[in-house]
């Protein structure tokens, strides 16, 4: 009792075989769409790689493969669908048309991870840029030392970028020092009283740095002693909002990846469904042509399906299959016991004459 | 002595219609980028319109999107036109528009090369309409109260940042205008009052620039206020620090930006140009080769092709009568001494022998 059974003439067959090799074709085409979305999304992240704790390369590397392996299987795919047409040259692809869609039919599944692993990102995200952040904040004035001294102008841009400011809010810059020692003036008493009085030695002030600047605000920017309402004219700073950016750049940050992730998964999601049909309609071929050659002549009607049996009854099969491979390796306890012969001579039950030995 | 002449046989001149056929339709694809072209530099210069004067900028990406749509209107025309080309009976039909028509788009090419040619003579008035445009919207920038210019600050400040510039030719020009509102200066304190005092219009000057000025590239927090009081800041020496603000003007900025557009965009337009005069040659060939073929009645002849039937004086003289001729259409010819009514003898001709005939008797 044949899965989802489809009668196909022999016009059938070759407009089945044709519209495949075109929609094969068209999955070649989608598969380098999915190797330049993974490409795509890797160079967004390697961009802000000074902002992310670690990297997070399963993601894109996995689109860039999965794009490059459907490359490879739908032109295969294309091949033999056009090779479909004529039932001789079905002769050639015959043994390799079974195996070909079990690999395709896995590899769907591989798509499918991949557009799941899309929207699953966002933790493992959040929690990498939160590190990332704090630690770019953190070394903001090291600009004198190798390795961190573009770590500022990153912050910078990305802040005015994103108008943005600080992980969560502006708060966080108060929390650091953001102004290297060098531009401090050791012998002015100010300096060296605020630095008595933090723990950590700290040089800490209720400013930020110029790009939290917000550009909507009708007053000049107010950067420094922000806190202080009698420093400022006119200010006063629970009221003022327009003055800084009010977002947290982890939040920019996790929103725009998101975005660019969910669109990604989409798009994906969309190729998982063309592949499946393209795999369905092979697998329809592919029976159909067996069925054809089973029955001798070319040109007469015959069924395609899914699954020959129903499915309880191809698993049990598949399940015997993998069982007796198994015991094929199996060998009885003691390979060297004399195992009685069961030959047909045996039957009768007839014990051998021993040979007369000459003297 | 034609210019040029080609001989095309029957085949080629089949193959040169479908050729051109292709290359109309081409055409009618560069037209759409033309137009497109045009829109964009359009969008481009609205989209920074508070930062420029009035002037005449407008008229490069209209002259484009009004190019852009002929060609489209003429390259199909030449499309059908050449299509019909191949077989003689229906040349028949477009013989006397084919003339009329490469006319036209002879003196049409010359406008989309002028159309190419406004985009790089563009550079005077551009310069101009920076300069005053930045000027007043820096004068502005402090007016975000007043309706109209409120959103000067934010669109000053963008530039600068998205730029990388700041000023009109630097940042100094900050220190000549009052960019901060008298609404956040507290007249109360002394300082304030004698600033505003000591200047002769009033306002409020200081040596301090906004903080869109500041460049990322800066080791050290941005100094913006006080920048050229060396004793103000520590480790500090405004003549030797170069990365603290941006040094270079906006104005030049611009102009650069809207330079690099608009060469493009001229180079683009003199590719299509050269495209165009290519296919107008091309269909000038098949004209005068199917028009030949006709004047000899044999459609499966060879035939010759020219761009001007004589050379080109012979032709310019040609032409010249006959613009002479239709402006003398209209003069009336008064060699008798200006009156009309005067007798004029008779120049008939009576025959042969030239004998005017006897007057008939009269009956009384």
């Amino acid at each position: 009792m044949a899965v989802l059974k489809v009668t196909f003439t022999k016009t059938n067959r070759d407009k089945l075989a044709q519209v495949l090799w075109v929609l094969n074709w068209v999955s070649v085409v989608t598969g380098v769409t999915l190797f330049s979305l993974g490409l795509f999304l890797k160079v967004e992240i390697v961009k802000r790689r000074e902002l992310m704790s670690k990297e997070i390369v399963s993601v894109p590397n996995m689109l860039i493969f999965v794009g490059l392996t459907a490359c490879a299987i739908n032109f295969l795919g294309g091949k033999i669908c056009y090779d479909c047409v004529d039932t001789t040259k079905f002769l050639r692809w015959k043994l390799l048309m079974l195996p070909y869609i079990i690999c395709t039919f896995f590899f769907t599944f591989c798509i499918l991870v991949g557009a799941l692993m899309c929207y699953s990102m966002r933790n493992d995200l959040e929690e990498s840029l939160f590190l990332g952040l704090r630690d770019a904040m953190r070394y903001y004035k090291d600009t004198d030392m190798p390795g961190r001294c573009y770590i500022k102008r990153t912050m910078d841009m990305l802040q005015m970028q994103f108008q943005c400011c600080g992980n969560e809010g502006y708060r966080d810059w108060f929390h650091i020092q953001w102004i290297s020692n060098r531009y401090l003036d050791m012998t002015d008493s100010g300096v060296a009283e605020r630095l008595r009085s933090n723990v950590e030695g700290k040089y800490l002030i209720d400013g930020v740095p110029f790009s939290c600047c917000g550009l909507h605000s009708p007053r000049p920017c107010i950067q420094h002693q922000i806190t202080n309402n009698s420093a400022h004219y006119n200010y006063e700073y629970q009221k003022e909002e327009l003055n800084l950016n009010r977002r947290g750049c982890r939040q920019a940050l996790l929103e725009h990846y998101t975005q660019i992730m969910q669109s990604i998964g989409l798009i994906v999601l969309i190729i998982w469904l063309f592949e499946v049909s393209v795999l369905t309609g092979v697998r329809y071929l592919q029976t159909a042509m067996e069925n054809v050659l089973r029955l001798g002549d070319p040109d007469s009607e015959s069924d395609g399906w899914l699954l020959e049996n129903s499915i309880a009854d191809t698993a049990r099969y598949n399940f015997n299959i993998i069982k007796n491979l198994g015991k094929c390796y199996q060998v009885d306890d003691d390979p060297n016991i004399d195992v009685p012969s069961t030959s047909q001579q045996a039957q009768e039950n007839v014990p051998v004459k021993q040979i007369p030995v000459a003297q | 002595m034609a210019v040029l002449p080609i001989k095309f046989t029957k085949t080629k001149r089949d193959k040169l219609a479908q050729v051109l056929w292709v290359l109309n339709w081409i055409s009618v694809v560069t037209g759409i980028i033309l137009f497109s072209l045009g829109i964009f530099l359009k969008v481009e210069i609205n989209k920074r319109q508070d930062l420029m004067a009035e002037s005449q900028l407008q008229s490069v990406p209209n002259m484009l999107i009004a190019v852009g749509l002929i060609a489209c209107l003429i390259n199909f025309l030449g499309g059908k036109i050449c299509y019909d080309c191949v077989d003689t009976n229906k040349f028949l039909r477009w013989k006397l528009v084919m003339l009329p028509y490469i006319i036209c788009t002879f003196f049409f090419t010359l406008s989309v090369l002028v159309g190419a040619l406004m985009c790089y003579s563009m550079h005077g008035q551009l310069e101009e309409a920076l300069t005053l445009g930045l000027r007043d919207a820096m004068r502005h920038y402090k007016d975000t109260d007043t309706p109209g210019r409120c959103f000067l600050k934010r669109t000053v400040d963008l530039l600068q940042i998205q730029f990388q510039c700041c000023g009109n030719e630097g940042y100094r020009d900050w220190f000549q205008i009052q960019w901060v509102s008298n609404r956040y200066l507290d007249m109360s304190q002394r300082e304030v009052v004698d600033r505003l005092r000591s200047n002769v219009e009033g306002k409020y000057l200081m040596d301090g620039v906004p903080f869109s000025c500041c460049s990322v590239n800066s080791p050290r927090p941005c100094i913006q206020h006080q920048i050229t009081n060396n004793s103000a800041h520590f480790n500090y020496d405004f003549q030797t620090e170069e990365l603290n603000l941006w040094t270079r003007g906006c104005r030049q900025a611009l102009r650069d930006y809207y330079t690099n557009i608009m060469h493009s965009v001229g180079l683009t337009v003199l590719i299509i140009w050269l495209f165009e005069l290519s296919v107008l040659t091309g269909v000038r060939y098949l004209q005068t080769s199917l028009e030949n073929v006709l004047r000899q009645g044999d459609p499966e002849c060879e035939s010759d092709g020219w761009l001007l039937e004589n050379s080109f004086v012979e032709t310019a003289r040609s032409n010249l009568n006959i613009i002479k001729h239709l402006g003398k259409f209209n003069q009336i010819n008064i060699s008798s001494n200006g009156d009309p009514n005067l007798d004029k003898p008779p120049t008939a001709h009576y025959g042969p022998d030239n004998v005017p005939p006897k007057p008939l008797p009269m009956a009384s």
